[in-house]
């Protein structure tokens, strides 16, 4: 007892003061405090690792919007154009033409500097055979000023964001020392510069040695078929496999099995679907691979439980008095749930379909085993039906190309499909959050 | 109403709605009701009282067969409604329903508008041809649910944004709109305050003038009050079954005089 405690004379009891706290009261007061430090303690933990998740995501990822181009106002006239069709090496002429106009800039602004054909091709690649594809396709700019924006190799585009520097880069075939000189020359004269990197967001996969052309567009359209037909398929089939289960289906042992192992399911490694697709879709349907058709389908078995347990358990939170209320004034069975329990339960109905989706949106395992990666992302499906079944990447797997790839600069592409596929999912989040207000304002 | 007027209500025998013969309920292996006999008179409102378990409820919610919904609940017997057994196979518990009605303990309207709420049954029912008919069947219910006045403004309100008793009122509205040829009323004022009680209990004695009426009451004041037969359950049993005014006043089951008296339940 403490000092404030004190003998009362009539009951012999002790009286205890309520402003001084006991030992009881402070061991508990104390675990209490403790309590609460490991909370916040635990919450400051994940919030710290999510800053520094989306503080490398960010970091590692800004680099792909940007792109280094060559921007060169170029004419060409009909002449031009004819006499270098009528050369042997056709595009070493376009080539040539474009060095000398370069020059031509490059001196106009003071500058000098040594290169010559080879350096070029280091820098921009074939530039010769761009110049005499877009001349071939549109005729009617012979003779006209054209701006052409030349892409600058992987290894330029380092240079300019900090990845390759003089001290590190050994002479090769890609780039030479003597090369950065006149990077340094162009960018001086502002004909070498860094714009925002569309290509990276509407282009299709590009090859193993050429990372600058890489774009996630083709499989963003991979991933939004795929997602189609898990939407299409899983909803209605999860939500009617919920409802009977949950409003009609008699209470026995088949039932009984039949939940559980729907809650078994949704537990299933991911990668055992895939070689289930691969096995009954592919090679007993014979459906074609890599297409975003199967992708779909397996990605549906995949998200069915999630549906079909988030739904229930939405119905099952619908007040059984709303049942009794429709089936009191003569409603059958169906009108009951038709009209009344399914629309209140819609909410949480689509809230586990989006996010059911979200997670397909994400899943790349199923996905390598029924050939969705790899270099398939080549471009724009043909049309709308083609979407379906034309060879095309998702975009986790386009991501996990890039990563696998030997080049650096994919793995800046990488970091940059990260950051769009995060913004999907955010997109889809805010969706069902906004959904979820408005339905359930309505009551 | 109060207590005094129950002695001088004239009882006059009429025609029997409902007759319920030997019936016996089982909830899986437990005798939940045993052998009840009564017979429900049409324009009447009969009272159930009880202790809490002894099976009101649960025969109540026999006579609209609610129980159909309950897997483990077994009903033997023979339930007649004009005549007709109500659990013969050929009958359609959805067209039972709608002629008998029911309002529930707690005030449960639909998550819609007071206009929906009413029209719901109607129009599942196909009882209006068109939009006018349906307004007529909306404001004719709401005002024999006593509610009209205090609703005929916001009808596109939510019946949820209504007071507890207004609820139950729309409840009775949305539940005398399907005309049913009886109530049954479970407990209805059991969520609600003494105002709101009158008031509920003053529009079952209105109601009494169309349709047969079937409570299940706690308050044995209220059976006093609304009804003009009470039946006083105990333990799966029904005890005693007669006029009001007798039941209350002079007993012959010693039981019913214990559980009236408040010696029981």
């Amino acid at each position: 007892m403490t000092d404030a405690s004190m003998q009362s004379p009539e009951t012999g009891r002790h009286t205890v003061s309520l402003t001084a706290s006991d030992a009881r009261t402070k061991k508990r007061a104390a675990a209490e405090k403790r309590f609460r430090a490991y909370g916040i303690t635990a919450i400051a933990t994940g919030l710290f690792f999510l800053i520094v998740l989306f503080a490398s995501i960010l970091s590692q990822g800004i680099p792909a919007f940007q792109r280094t181009v060559v921007s060169v106002d170029f004419t060409l006239t009909q002449q031009q154009q004819e006499q270098a069709e009528g050369t042997l090496f056709k595009t070493k002429a376009y080539s040539d033409l474009f060095i000398s106009e370069l020059n031509s800039e490059l001196a106009e602004r003071g500058i000098s500097v040594d290169f010559d054909a080879a350096a070029i091709e280091r820098l921009l690649g074939k530039v010769g055979g761009t110049i005499r594809t877009f001349y071939a396709e549109n005729p009617d700019k012979l003779g006209e000023p054209i701006e052409f924006d030349l892409a600058a190799s992987s290894r330029v585009d380092g240079y300019f964001k900090g990845r390759v520097s003089r001290d590190t880069l050994q002479d090769s075939r890609f780039l030479q020392l003597s090369d950065l000189d006149l990077v340094d020359a162009l960018k001086e004269a502002g004909i070498i510069k860094q714009v925002f990197n569309w290509p990276f967001i509407t282009g299709a996969d590009s090859g193993v040695d050429n990372p600058g052309g890489a774009g996630i567009g083709a499989s963003v359209v991979g991933s939004f078929f795929m997602m189609l037909v898990v939407l299409c398929l899983s909803l209605p089939i999860g939500v009617a496999a919920s409802i009977y289960l949950e409003e009609f289906a008699p209470q026995n042992r088949f039932t009984d099995l039949i939940e559980v192992n729907i809650s078994n399911l949704a537990a299933v490694p991911s990668i055992v679907f895939g070689i289930l697709g691969l096995a009954v879709f592919i090679q007993f349907m014979h459906l074609p691979q890599s297409a975003p058709l199967v992708g779909g389908l397996v990605l549906t078995l995949m998200t069915l439980p999630t549906i079909i347990i988030s739904t229930r358990a939405s119905l099952k939170a619908v007040p059984p008095s709303i049942r009794d209320a429709a089936l009191g004034v003569g409603a059958s069975k169906m009108q009951a749930v038709f009209h009344h329990v399914l629309p209140l339960a819609a909410p949480g109905i689509l809230t586990g379909t989006i996010i059911g989706l979200a997670q397909a949106l994400g899943e790349t395992a199923p996905l390598l085993l029924i050939g969705m990666v790899g270099f398939v992302a080549r471009g724009y499906p043909d049309g709308f039906l083609a979407g379906f079944t034309e060879p095309n990447s998702a975009m986790p797997a386009q991501i996990y190309t890039w990563a696998a790839r030997a080049d650096v600069g994919f793995y800046e592409k990488a970091w940059g499909g990260i950051i769009i596929l995060l913004m999907f999912l955010l997109t889809m989040n805010i969706i069902a959050i906004i959904l979820r207000r408005r339905f359930e304002r309505r009551w | 109403m109060n207590d005094m007027t129950r002695v001088e209500r004239a009882v006059d025998s009429k025609d029997i709605k409902i007759n319920a013969k030997q019936v016996q309920v089982y909830y899986g292996d437990t005798h939940a009701i045993k052998d009840v006999d009564v017979e429900i008179e049409d324009k009447t409102v009969t009272a159930f009282i009880g202790p809490s378990g002894c099976g009101k409820s649960t025969f109540l919610r026999c006579l609209n067969r609610m129980n159909d919904t309950i897997d483990i609940c077994r009903v033997q017997g023979d339930i007649l409604l004009d005549g007709e057994d109500i659990y013969d196979k050929r009958v359609d518990p959805v067209q039972l329903r709608a002629k008998v009605g029911m309002v529930f303990q707690k005030p449960n309207p639909f998550p819609k508008s007071i206009y929906d709420n009413v029209a719901y049954g109607p129009r599942i029912h196909g009882l209006a041809k068109n939009k006018a008919e349906l307004d007529e069947i909306v404001e004719k219910s709401l005002r024999r649910g006593a509610i009209w006045d205090e609703v005929k403004d916001r009808l596109d309100a939510p019946g949820t944004g209504l007071s507890g008793g207004q609820q139950q009122r729309l409840c009775i509205a949305r539940a005398v709109a399907t005309e049913p040829e009886v109530l049954l009323m479970d407990e209805p004022c059991s969520a609600l305050d003494p105002i709101a009680t009158a008031q509920v209990e003053e529009l079952i004695d209105e109601l009494r003038s169309r349709y047969s009426v079937v409570i299940v009451t706690h308050s044995m004041q209220q059976a006093a009050r609304v009804s003009q037969k009470t039946a006083f359950f105990h333990l799966g049993n029904l005890v005693e079954f007669g006029e009001t005014g007798q039941i209350f006043t002079n007993p012959e089951d010693p039981r019913t005089e214990s559980y009236i008296t408040g010696r029981i339940g």
